[in-house]
C-alpha cells in the first residue's frame, strides 16, 4: 500500500510542466487534486518515474465569464462548486451535483479538471459536461487546443488527451433563464458510487421542450448521451406519453456491461426509472 | 523561473526538505517524494493521533485539516503540502476547538476503540463551522466518508446534533 519511488517536480506555469513531462519521456503524471491518483499510486495501478505537481500554476486556476461561457479553471476545487457564486447562477447544474461527488473531505481536495481529465465512467462531472455542450481547453507539446465534450470521452478511462496534455479550463455555455436543469442519481449509499446517474439540460419554448441533452453515468465505458430520447423529447411537451416513449428508447441508447453485482437488465431498469423521474422534475419546472 | 533539473529525474528515493506550521509551529523535516502525510505526521513528527487506516481515501481515520479544510492525510505527498498549514487532532484539541464535541462523544459513549474518532471530530468540526443546525440526515452525509466498525454512528451522530443545539440555545457559543 505505498506507492512507488518516484521524483516530485511542483510547476510554477503551463509551460515548465509540459517540459517537465516531455523531459522524463512521458513516463510522468500530472497530479493537482491526487484523490484518484494516489490511491492508485498507493496500489501500484500506476508507477510513474516523475510527478508533476500543477496546483500552483495560477493559470489553472478562477472561474471567469467570456463571452457566453463560464470559463472554469481546471484546478477549481469541487467545494468550490458548492461556495463559488458565478457557478451557482451561470452553471447551476455543476453547483447541484456537486454534494453527490464522493465525500465532504474528497470534495476539499478534488479538482474539476482532474476529474474530467480522468474520465471514470461512474463519475458525475465528465458526465455534465455532455449535458452542458461544454467545451474542454486543452494544452500540450503542440499547442493549444479546445475539444468539445461529445468528442473527449472515447472509451473507458480514455479520453481526447494525448500523453503529455494537461486540461487548462472547461468552458461552459451560460444558463439562460428558458433553461431548466435536472439531476439525479441510484446508489446504495450516499457518496459511493451510483448505480446509475443523470444529468439534464433543457431549453424551453413555452412549455415545449426546444432543445434538450441528457447525459448517463455509470452505464457503460464512458458517460454516455441518449440521443434517441432526447430526439423523442425535442419539439413536445413533457407529458406522461412522451416520457414513458422516451424511457422506451433508452433500449436502443445504452449498453450497460455485464455484471454479476448489477444485471445489465436491472441497470436499464434503473435508468427509465431515473429519466422518468427526472422528465418529470423538469415538466414541473424543477 | 525554474524549470525540471534533469538529475531530479535519476534521484526518486532522494529525500527533499519540507516545511509546514504544524499546529501552530514552524517545523521542517526530510522526505522521500512518495512519502504521504500521515506517514510524516506519525513517523517524523511522532503526531500518532492522527491515523493511518486504509490508506486510500475510504475510512476518514487520516483527516486532519489543510490550510483549514479537512482533508485525507493518505491522499497527499508530504511534499505536495510543502508550506501549507496542518491542523491535527493533537494541535485542535490543544487549542479547545474540539472541547465540545470531545465532551459529547466521551458522555455518549460515541466510541469504542478510538481508531476512527480523530477523523470524525475533524469532520464533525468541518460540518458545524459550515452549518450551524444540521439535520440528522445532513450529518449522516458529511460522515459518510468516515467508518466507525465499533459503534453503529447513532452515538455519532447523537453526540454531533447535541453539540449543534447546545451551541444554538447557548448563543453561538464557540
Amino acid at each position: 500500500m505505498k506507492a512507488r519511488a518516484f521524483s516530485y517536480f511542483r510547476a510554477a506555469t503551463i509551460d515548465q510542466a509540459l517540459d517537465a513531462h516531455a523531459r522524463a519521456g512521458d513516463d510522468a503524471r500530472f497530479i493537482a487534486g491526487g484523490q484518484s491518483l494516489v490511491p492508485a499510486l498507493s496500489l501500484r495501478l500506476q508507477a510513474p518515474r516523475l510527478l508533476i505537481d500543477i496546483t500552483h500554476i495560477d493559470d489553472l486556476r478562477g472561474v471567469r465569464r467570456e463571452g457566453g461561457h463560464l470559463r472554469i479553471g481546471a484546478l477549481t476545487r469541487h467545494c468550490e462548486m458548492l461556495s463559488e457564486l458565478l457557478i451557482a447562477e451561470f452553471a447551476p447544474l455543476l453547483h447541484a451535483v456537486a454534494p453527490f461527488v464522493a465525500h465532504p473531505a474528497i470534495r476539499n481536495r478534488g479538482t474539476f479538471g482532474g476529474s474530467i481529465a480522468l474520465a471514470d465512467p461512474a463519475s458525475e462531472f465528465p458526465a455534465m459536461t455532455l449535458a452542458l455542450d461544454a467545451e474542454i481547453e486543452i494544452a500540450g507539446p503542440s499547442g493549444r487546443r479546445r475539444v468539445r465534450a461529445d468528442d473527449f470521452f472515447i472509451d473507458l478511462f480514455e479520453t481526447a488527451l494525448q500523453p503529455g496534455e494537461l486540461i487548462i479550463a472547461v468552458y461552459v455555455p451560460l444558463f439562460k433563464a428558458d433553461q431548466r436543469f435536472a439531476f439525479d442519481e441510484l446508489a446504495r449509499r450516499r457518496g459511493d458510487y451510483a448505480l446509475v446517474g443523470c444529468g439534464m439540460l433543457a431549453t424551453f419554448a413555452g412549455d415545449r421542450v426546444d432543445d434538450i441533452r441528457i447525459s448517463f453515468f455509470s452505464v457503460g465505458n464512458t458517460p454516455t448521451r441518449v440521443k434517441g430520447a432526447e430526439a423523442i423529447l425535442i419539439g413536445s411537451r413533457l407529458d406522461a406519453g412522451r416520457i414513458a416513449t422516451a424511457q422506451g428508447a433508452l433500449e436502443g441508447d445504452l449498453a450497460p456491461p455485464d455484471s454479476d453485482e448489477v444485471p445489465p437488465a436491472m441497470r436499464l431498469h434503473l435508468a427509465r426509472v431515473l429519466l422518468g423521474r427526472l422528465l418529470g422534475r423538469l415538466g414541473e419546472g424543477a | 523561473m525554474r524549470g525540471l533539473d534533469e538529475p531530479l529525474l535519476d534521484e526518486t528515493d532522494e529525500t527533499v526538505r519540507v516545511r509546514f506550521v504544524v499546529n501552530g509551529r514552524k517545523v521542517a523535516c526530510e522526505v522521500a517524494p512518495r512519502d504521504t502525510l500521515v506517514d510524516c505526521l506519525r513517523d517524523k513528527l511522532e503526531l500518532t493521533g492522527t491515523h493511518a487506516g486504509c490508506e486510500m481515501g475510504a475510512c476518514g481515520a487520516c483527516l486532519v485539516q489543510l490550510d483549514g479544510r479537512a482533508v485525507h492525510s493518505c491522499l497527499i505527498f508530504a511534499v505536495q503540502a510543502d508550506g501549507a498549514r496542518i491542523e491535527t487532532i493533537e494541535g485542535l484539541t490543544e487549542s479547545g476547538m474540539l472541547a465540545e464535541l470531545q465532551a459529547e462523544f466521551h458522555r455518549r459513549n460515541a466510541l469504542q476503540c478510538g481508531f476512527c474518532t480523530s477523523g470524525m471530530l475533524i469532520n464533525a468540526h468541518e460540518l458545524l463551522s459550515q452549518t450551524t443546525q444540521p439535520s440528522r440526515d445532513e450529518i449522516r452525509d458529511a460522515l459518510s466518508g468516515n467508518y466507525c466498525r465499533c459503534t453503529g454512528y447513532e452515538a455519532i451522530v447523537d453526540a454531533i446534533e447535541a453539540v449543534a443545539k447546545a451551541r444554538s440555545d447557548g448563543g453561538g457559543a464557540t
